[in-house]
């Protein structure tokens, strides 16, 4: 979680929430939450668990490249 | 009774006197029914607030201060807008405890020193980002 809030404090282009899943059970359910961290990125982009940094970074610029929606 | 231990609290007040640098706000948005954490999670920041004379607390109700709700874009409650020179977007929306209290700790001393840890392939690729982007993360209390 720590790394999203960075990713905010670092760019003015980016804002990071953290959601109690227990607390917010209806986006739990809107966002398939199973297991935790799970991160939704602009209400489109999932991604699963905990990861290093550069694991996250890669994860993150294959999920903006455009173009990528019909897979 | 107190939310926070003696012992964390001292730990916490050590880390603040050594690591805060610029003020802080904590923006606290809180409503007195219907939410189950509202009345924890204003107690735990009032503590963590009471820690340092660097931190600033402010608490608005959900339901009333919608000028206030508006600016900080808070669409949840219990709801902390951690708030330096400008507002970040760090949120909080339940209670921050267990890991994610320690999260909160960490975040408010970052967003007083007004900068953060990260690799210098992360801050590129930071750099090139000129859409918004919204970060969720789901946490539980651990």
């Amino acid at each position: 979680m720590r790394l999203a809030h960075k990713l905010a404090i670092e760019s003015d282009h980016v804002r990071a929430d953290a959601v109690e899943a227990i607390e917010f059970p209806q986006l739990a359910i809107k966002y398939n939450v199973r297991g935790v961290p799970r991160i939704v990125i602009n209400e489109t982009i999932q991604i699963e668990g905990a990861m290093p940094e550069p694991m996250l970074l890669a994860q993150l610029q294959e999920a903006l490249k455009p173009d990528e929606d019909e897979s | 009774m107190p939310l926070l231990q003696d012992k964390d609290k001292e730990a916490v007040e050590t880390r603040f006197q050594e690591e805060l640098v610029n003020p802080v706000r904590l923006v606290n948005f809180t409503q007195a029914l219907e939410c189950q954490f509202c009345a924890e999670t204003r107690q735990l920041v009032e503590e963590v607030a009471a820690l340092s004379d660097r931190i600033e607390l402010e608490v608005y109700n959900f339901a009333i201060d919608k000028e206030k709700v508006e600016e900080y874009g808070v669409d949840k409650i219990p709801a902390i807008a951690i708030i330096g020179e400008k507002d970040y977007g760090v949120r909080y929306y339940g209670i921050p405890s267990g890991y994610e209290f320690n999260s909160l700790i960490e975040n408010i001393i970052d967003v007083s020193r007004r900068e953060v840890e990260l690799l210098p392939a992360t801050r590129e690729a930071l750099a090139g980002i000129t859409e918004p982007l919204h970060f969720q993360v789901f946490v539980t209390p651990t």
